[in-house]
């Protein structure tokens, strides 16, 4: 399994693990949960208006994706923050499936869209991939201290909160290009979440749990895209189970741990999700 | 404000004693309130004031001690509710949950029901903003509607939870009158907690000084004395008055928390 | 008028069928909405309508009717988290969204699955984005009872949800047994959630939750009658989106209608970019 056209798969899957991994820190610790899940969904109609057009699919799926996070950061601050990014979301969903269906590949463009297609990764994506992963995390190092900062304090003095908060949005936008193709609009969220979530259970430090994090999304995409190709079954499915295991694991141990009077488990953070 | 001797008090509370998070929070409180009575809840912040009310309704956990008070009569006022600007209720609708909030079925229209509603809105000066949504409401406005919701029902006891704090000395002192008028008219026992003594004085009959996790219950003029306070801090503290005010200061001649409050509203308001 | 309905609306088997239906969720989903959006929890109703999804898909694969698959998927996601208190949890919108992944995760495995079985075809379309024009006759009594049992509880309960939903300490402070409460409003919403699957699919379901309401909340301050404006909001919006299926038949580009989902969630979105003009 290690040759041929899986090794770009392996590569590629490598930097969505460890972009989403790392990304996926802020998205936990910023309670933005909803909006890394309304964002890749939005962006399968970018998707499939690209395949329509006969365009490069990843095209499609930034220019989506990035509408779809100036929308909700937009939307978001005219009403409520949830109910702005849940019809955002939807209103992409069906969109993309009226695209889809204007095509004959309407039922296997849809799946592989939302459910990622390992077979479809082409090493003409290798290089913008890597490019991708490259900006994001360069992005991320740039705003990290700010990330933190607004995260523990939502209105930090002489800091535009709501500055920070768009191009953490942009750069959730970036990672979705990025992670989408591995694992489907619909799993980018169980990369993106369980693996830091787990994480920060486990260690409270932000450079630990980032590492942790990275390692464990890494993991979970490799056993995924293992037992995917042995199985035939699609990736997807073993990266939504196992990034709930994981999880489950995480908060069980922790759970154990507190109840056997190891002390309360560690806690950064707001305390209130409070949304993108 | 003469406290009425009833053969029971409406509120009792004995021994309470609540723990969390390895802390003794409350430690052995006791204290009763008569039907009628108004008794201040005093301490610092973070001294079990809000434990304690919400230890009597029974929403904390409790390690010892026993709470009387009459099941589904009690009225509670808490100290913050955040509320979002669009929901679809009414000032009025809020304090109208507050006389039927528990029944099943949909709202048949109801004259008896629309009446109390509005005697209670004029009862509490919320006519003026009774169509307006709850979560436009200013902080003021917002607790009068909830003292409204909490009296409607006529409750035996009524519980507020700091509803002076971050009120001016003019709100607070409306706020109090109102409270007085309508607990002497409804013989309600009311228990009001604050984290400075002075805005109530005019009206409670009765204290609950709590610091330490201890409490100190009686008439204001036994509690609220240099040797009673003293011995609930563990360490020496003066009680003084001046202009028929209380300013209660640590031996080390620091004001402590309540005190401090004091002194600077003492300071502005003798000009 | 013949311009609007193209012939042979009113007498089409299953387009009155699929007015009934879609009349009877939109109903239904309205009033869960309203508390929904009052109690924040959005999330929940799109995390149940994804493991809703594999719940259908499941069921297709095992020739069950896909509402059953939606409805015991959706309540037993429910009741998991009501039991592991995921709602008044910190950190709720990860565990949420963890089993929302667990869910997708699963209905990815059984859309393939069935994919592979001919006998399951336009298996992703249907549990995805709803299959209104080609349910069966048996569906609508089935529906009917199940609007009947979530208007029960949320109507019936309407005065000590609202509290409960306004504030959980008042609420207590009553005697209201606000964990019930919050349980029997989780297993209404799974319900709706089941409901509007089979309307505008699982993935979708949450315009119609969430849209109608968002919309009425706006438009009135008064709690009984922002429901009431949301059930009629929502049966606008799916019976206009089924004449908008059906007249768009013959529309370009392949000439075999576009859906039906597509037109509703439209329409709520142009509903409620709206009523966010006025502010």
């Amino acid at each position: 399994m290690f040759s041929g056209f899986m090794t770009d798969a392996w590569i590629v899957a490598s930097l969505a693990a460890l972009v989403g991994g790392a990304v996926g820190f802020f998205v936990v610790l910023r309670g933005s949960a909803f909006a890394a899940h309304a964002i890749p969904n939005g962006s399968f109609a970018g998707a499939a208006a690209a395949t329509l057009a006969g365009v490069n699919p990843l095209i499609g799926l930034g220019v989506f994706s990035l509408a779809g996070a100036l929308a909700i950061g937009g939307l978001g601050r005219r009403g409520r923050r949830e109910v702005a990014t849940a019809l955002t979301l939807v209103f992409m969903l069906g969109l993309g499936a009226l695209l889809l269906g204007f095509s004959d590949q309407y039922a296997s463009q849809v799946y592989s869209l939302l459910f990622g297609q390992l077979l479809g990764i082409s090493s003409a994506q290798l290089a913008p991939t890597a490019g991708l992963a490259a900006a994001c995390l360069l992005a991320l190092a740039l705003l990290y201290r700010r990330l933190l900062l607004t995260s523990l304090i939502p209105e930090p003095v002489g800091l535009r909160a709501s500055v920070t908060q768009m191009a953490f949005l942009v750069l959730l936008a970036l990672a979705t290009t990025l992670v989408v193709p591995v694992v489907g609009t619909t799993l980018m969220f169980s990369l993106m979440v369980g693996p830091p979530a787990a994480a920060r259970t486990l260690t409270a430090r932000p450079p630990a749990a980032i590492a942790l994090s990275v390692c464990l999304a890494l993991a979970l995409v490799w056993a995924a895209l293992a037992l995917s190709y042995e199985t035939d079954w699609p990736v997807g499915f073993f990266v939504g189970v196992g990034s709930g295991l994981i999880y489950a694991t995480a908060r069980g141990w922790g759970w154990g741990r507190a109840r056997l009077g190891a002390g309360r488990a560690p806690v950064f953070g707001p305390s209130a999700p409070r949304g993108a | 404000m003469t406290a009425t001797l009833a053969s029971e008090p409406a509120l009792a509370v004995k021994d309470l004693t609540v723990r969390r998070g390895g802390r003794t929070v409350l430690d052995g409180v006791s204290f009763a309130v008569e039907a009628g009575g108004f008794t201040g809840l005093i301490g610092a912040n973070g001294a079990g004031k809000t434990t304690l009310l919400r230890a009597i309704l029974g929403l904390v956990p409790v390690s010892r001690g026993r709470v009387r008070v009459p099941r589904g009569s009690v009225g509670y006022v808490p100290q913050r509710l955040v509320l979002d600007p669009d929901l679809p209720v009414r000032a009025r609708d809020l304090i109208a949950l507050g006389l039927d909030g528990h029944r099943l079925g949909l709202p048949l229209p109801s004259h008896t029901r629309r009446r109390r509603v509005q005697e209670m809105l004029e009862a509490v000066q919320a006519e003026p903003f009774a169509d307006r949504r709850v979560g436009l409401l200013s902080g003021g406005e917002l607790q009068r509607v909830l003292i409204g919701h909490a009296l409607i029902g006529r409750p035996q006891v009524l519980l507020l939870d700091e509803p002076l704090a971050g009120l001016d000395l003019r709100s607070a002192q409306q706020v109090v009158a109102l409270l007085a008028r309508i607990a002497a008219e409804q013989r309600v026992a009311v228990l009001i907690s604050a984290h400075e003594m002075n805005p109530l004085l005019p009206v409670i009959d009765r204290i609950v000084y709590l610091a330490g996790g201890r409490a100190a219950a009686g008439p204001v003029e036994e509690v609220v004395r240099s040797e009673v306070l003293s011995r609930l801090y563990g360490h020496h503290v003066d009680v003084l008055r001046v202009h028929g005010r209380v300013i209660v200061v640590a031996g080390t001649g620091q004001a402590e928390h309540p005190a401090h409050e004091g002194v600077e509203r003492a300071a502005v308001e003798i000009v | 008028m013949a311009a609007i309905f193209e012939p042979g609306f009113f007498s089409s088997p299953p387009v009155r069928l699929a007015l009934l239906v879609g009349g009877l969720v939109a109903l239904a989903t309205a009033a869960v909405g309203v508390l929904t959006v009052m109690r924040r929890q959005a999330f929940a109703g799109e995390a149940l309508g994804d493991v809703g999804a594999a719940g259908g898909s499941g069921a297709l694969l095992t020739g069950i009717a896909p509402l059953w698959g939606f409805l015991g998927l959706a309540l037993a996601a429910a009741g998991a988290m009501e039991f592991l208190g995921v709602q008044r949890a910190r950190g709720r919108e990860v565990a949420t969204g963890v089993v929302l992944g667990a869910g997708f995760g699963l209905a990815a495995l059984f859309l393939y699955l069935a994919a592979t079985d001919s006998s399951a075809t336009g298996a992703t379309g249907s549990v995805l984005f709803g299959s209104i024009f080609t349910l069966s006759d048996a569906t609508l009594p089935l529906v009917a009872v199940l609007t009947g049992l979530t208007l029960t509880i949320v109507l019936g309960l309407h005065r000590p949800l609202l509290l409960a939903s306004l504030s959980p300490e008042l609420a207590a402070a009553r005697g209201l047994p606000v964990r019930l409460l919050g349980a029997l409003y989780l297993g209404a919403l799974a319900l709706a959630v089941a409901l509007a699957a089979i309307t505008i699919g699982a993935i979708l379901s949450t315009a119609l939750i969430v849209g109608p309401a968002a919309i009425a909340l706006a438009l009135t301050a008064h709690p009984l009658r922002a429901t009431v404006l949301a059930a009629l909001i929502g049966l606008a919006a799916v019976w206009a989106g089924i004449l908008l299926a059906y007249d768009s038949f013959y529309w370009p580009p392949l000439h075999h209608g576009w859906p039906v989902s597509f037109f509703v969630v439209v329409l709520i979105l142009a509903g409620y970019l709206a009523t966010r003009r006025r502010r």
